[in-house]
């Protein structure tokens, strides 16, 4: 074990007791521009949404539970699905992963911190009143009990549905504002990724040298500023006819609703990718450190995640394959859709590999690795049947649908935040998380996850739709949504029990050191947590994986790289 | 591994990354771009689809003036970013001033264009398809025109009170970026408003 | 597989309830009860997997090639993720050293794009054909047309050959392989976008204001099938149901005979009759035959010939009308029938009127 390069860390204040010292706590915390203490305002921010929009689905899963159920009015059921996916997606999503980025990328590199710190503050702040305002659309209209002007009208808000004939309250205004922030938050801290890793990698390291982490979140933020831009477009020019009367998807006045669907998915499959991808980089730094391997076939991965960035721009229409595209447009992107799935297999491929031959830990970090490995598996290929254009005209829009996103979602990405939390925390506090709770956390999460999405996939296939806050019990439905709710419990009492590590570890947990889990990424080389200006000399390397040279100057990568 | 070994030597010099400043924009700009092909796109989509009011033949002009005075800008602000770097500050001064005039007129040109449009032909946002996407695309750019002319404007002010030099030369660069990107988003929209669309 | 099982045990009965009876249940053993069981649980009305029309049929058997290959690529990999974490797990008692360090090898990776090229090459042709097969059949001459409207939260159906608009309750003729009678729907949307879902008989095709597709479905067995809306349209999206009756031709005949008549004018109901003139109903309904022309909501010159109302999430019975009139939110909260406020003696004379238009 090598000793850090750095002496002395800054540890977090403890409560101070004087209240004058609360408040210059609460100062230091509100106009930090340290992209260590941004990254961690970002992660814990998404992490109170991620408590409020499993409310919102447990408040789904009850009022499914049962066919013709009350538990709540259609309007609220609405407003749930609504605020549902668009909290997942721009307020937890997006902020942990970059929060995530945030963290790691200066420390990765070598770096002292972002490129532009004061931007990177502003992102984190517009982005999180973005989440505020969308929120305090509860508040509006008649208030709570019918979840006064919550958006109403579906993450993706189609036009015209989303007009102001049809939508007369400010449903649909609040999820363009708090997107649209959100929206700029995202560009602000893309682009600050992109300006570190280009502009301020310590020496030696050159970009084939870079861990993959990086090289992830370099091809992740290139796709945000291709990605957003559409939807802010579409956004502003909702804004423009809701209220200054324009007409851009005003059916009445020749406008299309089409159209709107071609903006939103030109941003929405990027999108996607934009959360998997720093999901693969945690899983590309944390499987071969527990495998005790290198990863297998860097340049193949970066190649793929390359691949995967530019596919990911030219697929978007697989999710309009009923709206009558015709059939060159239906078979053109069922093809793009089949060819991103080679890059995407490559990937899962060169894990395998890396796992192969290894002597594998299972650590908490990894147990919820692997099971990233085969939930993003059976993700991929639930994608690979829906890419099929006439196959998707039967299962598109239905629970089928929402069982594939949720295997992404939270069987991929999701799982791997956990890995990471596991992973990083030791860093980021100076303490280990519980193992004993972790591995609880674990079983009883995947339990619930199964119970809940495996079982989803069924009332799709037997002609369920989604987004309806009831049905008919002639369907033959009732028995596998039952199931789906009682999973929905597992999965909070895990969340639950991952709440409770966090808070007890942070107090009482075991000191991490510098480098808990032996791996070989330049955060490892400095104190845990990390000073403020994360290291004391610049690092110099010469190797994909210094601290591996350096423990190992007998064989150092760089003789083999 | 020898050709990445040659980048790193025995001293501490020579490794050299480029320029934040010129990154950052870089990305700003693709960003930016992404944003206003959408409208371009939109625009081209709804062309002839207007199920009423006037049509852009009817009622466009070519925007001569202007937009010979906005691409002439390019010239002077490009002009006043070498001017910095040779230290020269008054010239840079005098440069960024003629920009500023330049955007102004373009800026003008358009008003005086949308009150004819408002006025006399009775196009609106709310008008037609037409109305909808042609102010909406040609009033996005006008915005970032004057964002660029307030940028412009501060640096302006700060070499006309002496406190701009050569140091700063390369943060002017950047800035020149900005609005090098707002004419060449504007010869896109001229093409496609102005040249296709009429 | 247990799809080929459930196709064996599953009877073509075309009962709502998708209610299966074979010869097995005769039996006792509790083996043969459990695979009725569980075939009882995925032969629902509306499952993708008992196709009883084309293009459903098409669909199908491509969804069968495809599940096909997803599970063995599954099997394959996940059986070898499996086999890697145990056999390298880290053993008590194993070195604590590190394993060989292993970079990557190109040969492998080449293997491993090209292998699943040549599977995506099959997938995709067989894919491309069925979209071809699909979208770009040829129309036969005998064809029958129908034009559905969707609208919040009720369908609209036209057959412009006989000049018949009813709502919510689609009858097709049953289409005979030898000589093909499908039927082509042309579709659009009087608002907001809808899809048009049954499962059984093709996969679904939004409505989109503004914009006309066409899909067509060539059924062959005769029954009731049914399907909802797949496309989130507002608060009733969910009730927004529907029933295809796939009748025989000469049952189709008479159906659209019956179709084309006027109204009922039942001397009973005259005093419904009169009051559903003087109030608003007639701006939103059409009853052909009386002054009552509006459009906006579902033709009702023959409500009394459906089995449901308010596109099928109610049955159709006085007691069901009666309240449907008195406080449509009590049934259906968010539809856009209004609350008409009627009196007890104006609702009871219009049920009754209504009960009257067979």
């Amino acid at each position: 074990m090598m000793p850090p390069q750095t002496t002395g860390a800054v540890t977090f204040d403890s409560p101070p007791s004087h209240p004058k010292l609360w408040l210059d706590a609460v100062n230091e915390w509100f106009t930090t521009v340290d992209h260590k203490r941004i990254g961690m305002l970002y992660i814990g921010y998404a992490l109170v949404f991620l408590l409020i929009a499993g409310l919102e689905a447990a408040v789904m899963r009850i009022q499914l539970a049962v066919p013709n159920n009350h538990f709540v009015s259609p309007q609220v059921f609405n407003r749930m699905f609504t605020m549902h996916g668009t909290t997942m997606v721009f307020f937890v999503g997006m902020p942990i992963l970059f929060g995530f980025g945030n963290y790691l990328v200066p420390l990765m590199i070598g770096a002292r911190d972002m490129a532009f710190p004061r931007l990177n503050a502003f992102s984190f702040w517009i982005s999180a009143f973005g989440g505020l305002l969308l929120y305090f659309s509860f508040i509006g209209g008649d208030g709570l009990y019918g979840a006064g002007t919550a958006p109403d009208v579906g993450w993706f808000a189609y036009a015209p549905l989303t007009a102001r004939l049809f939508s007369p309250g400010h449903s649909t205004d609040y999820w363009i504002l708090g997107v649209f922030l959100s929206g700029i938050g995202s560009v602000g801290t893309a682009l600050n990724i992109v300006t570190t890793i280009v502009c301020m990698r310590c020496k030696g390291m050159t970009m084939s040298r870079m861990p993959l982490l990086p090289w992830l979140y370099l091809v992740t933020s290139a796709m945000v500023f291709i990605a957003i831009g559409p939807l802010t477009a579409a956004q502003m020019m909702l804004g423009f006819d809701r209220f200054l009367g324009a007409h851009f998807f005003d059916v009445q006045a020749g406008g299309s609703a089409v159209l709107w669907m071609h903006f939103f998915w030109i941003f929405g499959h990027p999108e996607v990718y934009i959360l998997v991808l720093p999901a693969f980089a945690f899983a590309n730094e944390i499987i071969p450190v527990f495998s005790r391997k290198p990863i297998f076939g860097y340049s193949a991965m970066v190649g793929a995640t390359v691949l995967i960035g530019f596919i990911s721009l030219g697929v978007w229409a697989h999710h309009m394959f009923t709206v009558g595209l015709g059939p060159a447009g239906n078979t053109f992107f069922t093809l793009a859709t089949m060819i991103i799935s080679v890059p995407t297999g490559i990937k899962i491929f060169n894990w395998l590999a890396t796992l192969w031959g290894g002597r594998i830990r299972f650590a908490t970090p990894m147990i919820f690795s692997i099971a990233f490995l085969f939930q993003f598996l059976i993700a991929g290929l639930t994608g690979i049947m829906l890419s099929a254009a006439p196959f998707d005209w039967q299962l598109g829009n239905s629970y089928f649908v929402v069982a594939h996103f949720h295997f992404v979602l939270v069987g991929a990405i999701l799982y791997m935040i956990f890995a990471a939390f596991y992973y990083w925390f030791p860093k980021m506090s100076g303490k280990m998380l519980s193992e004993t709770l972790g591995k609880w956390h674990f079983w009883l999460f995947t339990i619930g996850f199964h119970l809940t999405f495996d079982f989803m996939h069924i009332p799709g296939l037997m002609g369920m739709p989604r987004r309806i806050y009831t049905y008919e019990a002639d369907r033959g439905w009732a028995v596998w949504n039952m199931i789906e709710s009682i999973g929905m419990i597992f999965q909070a009492a895990a969340i639950l029990i991952f709440v409770w590590n966090v808070v007890r570890s942070y107090r009482h947990g075991e000191e991490a050191g510098p480098d808990p889990w032996d791996a070989w990424t330049l955060e490892w080389s400095t104190a845990s947590p990390p000073p403020h200006y994360n290291f004391a000399e610049e690092p110099v390397v010469h190797s994909r994986r210094p601290l591996w040279d350096l423990k190992h100057p007998l064989a150092p990568d760089s003789d083999y790289e | 591994m020898s050709a990445h070994t040659a980048v790193l030597t025995q001293s501490t010099g020579e490794w050299q990354l480029p320029d934040k400043g010129k990154v950052g924009m870089v990305c700003l700009i693709v960003a930016e771009a992404a944003i206003f092909i959408i409208f371009v796109l939109a625009y081209i989509f709804y062309l002839g689809k207007s199920l009423s009011g006037p049509t852009p033949a009817e009622v466009l002009k070519l925007p001569v003036l202007g937009t010979v005075c906005l691409l002439s800008s390019s010239l002077t602000v490009h002009f006043a970013v070498t001017a910095l770097e040779r230290n020269a500050a008054r010239l840079c001064a005098l440069w960024l001033a003629l920009t500023v005039l330049l955007g102004g007129v373009f800026l003008a040109d358009t008003a005086v264009e949308w009150h004819e449009l408002i006025y006399q032909y009775g196009l609106t946002i709310r008008t037609n398809l037409f109305g909808t996407t042609f102010y909406s695309l040609v009033g996005l750019h006008a915005s970032h025109v004057i964002v660029g002319l307030g940028m412009l404007g501060l640096a302006l002010l700060f070499a006309v009170t002496g406190k701009l030099n050569g140091s700063h030369a390369h943060r002017l660069h950047v800035l020149s970026y900005y609005w090098h990107f707002v004419d060449a988003v504007w010869v896109v929209v001229f093409i496609v408003v102005y040249g296709l669309g009429r | 597989m247990s799809f080929a099982l459930f196709l064996a045990l599953h009877d073509m009965d075309d009962m709502p309830a998708g209610h299966a009876m074979t010869a097995m249940q005769t039996h006792e053993s509790w083996w043969r009860r459990a695979i009725q069981w569980v075939a009882d649980l995925f032969s629902t009305p509306t499952s993708i997997f008992s196709p009883q029309a084309t293009p459903a049929h098409t669909i199908f058997s491509l969804s069968m090639l495809v599940l096909a290959i997803t599970l063995a690529i599954f099997l394959a990999v996940a059986g070898l993720m499996l086999y890697a974490i145990i056999r390298f797990r880290h053993r008590a008692g194993d070195s604590n050293a590190d394993p060989t360090q292993v970079y990557g090898s190109n040969q492998i990776e080449v293997l491993w794009t090209v292998i699943p090229i040549l599977i995506l090459v099959v997938l995709f042709l067989s894919t491309a054909r069925v979209i071809s097969v699909t979208e770009q059949a040829r129309k036969p001459a005998n064809a029958l047309d129908v034009v559905v409207i969707g609208h919040q939260y009720w369908w609209e159906y036209r057959y412009p050959a006989s000049g018949v608009v009813t709502a919510n309750e689609l009858h097709l003729p049953a289409s005979d392989p030898k000589a093909p009678t499908p039927t082509y729907m042309t579709m659009s949307s009087a608002d907001v976008d809808h899809s048009f879902w049954v499962p059984n008989l093709a996969g679904k095709m939004d409505l989109i204001p503004n914009k006309v597709n066409v899909m067509w479905i060539d059924p062959h067995k005769p029954g009731l099938y049914l399907g909802q809306c797949a496309q989130y349209c507002g608060t009733q999206h969910a009730k927004m149901l529907i029933r295809v009756y796939v009748d025989s031709p000469a049952d189709f005949a008479k159906w659209i005979a019956h179709q084309k008549m006027a109204a009922e004018d039942d001397p009973a109901a005259a005093e419904g009759r009169l009051a559903f003139e003087h109030t608003a109903c007639v701006n939103c309904h059409t009853v052909t035959g009386t002054s009552a022309k509006g459009k906006f909501g579902p033709d009702l010159t023959h409500l009394a010939s459906r089995d449901t109302i308010a596109s099928g999430a109610i049955r159709n019975t006085p007691q069901n009308l009666r309240q449907w009139l008195e406080y449509p939110d009590s049934m259906k909260p968010g539809s856009l029938m209004p609350k008409m406020n009627l009196s007890i003696h104006e609702l009871d004379a219009i049920t009754a009127y209504m009960a009257s238009l067979r």
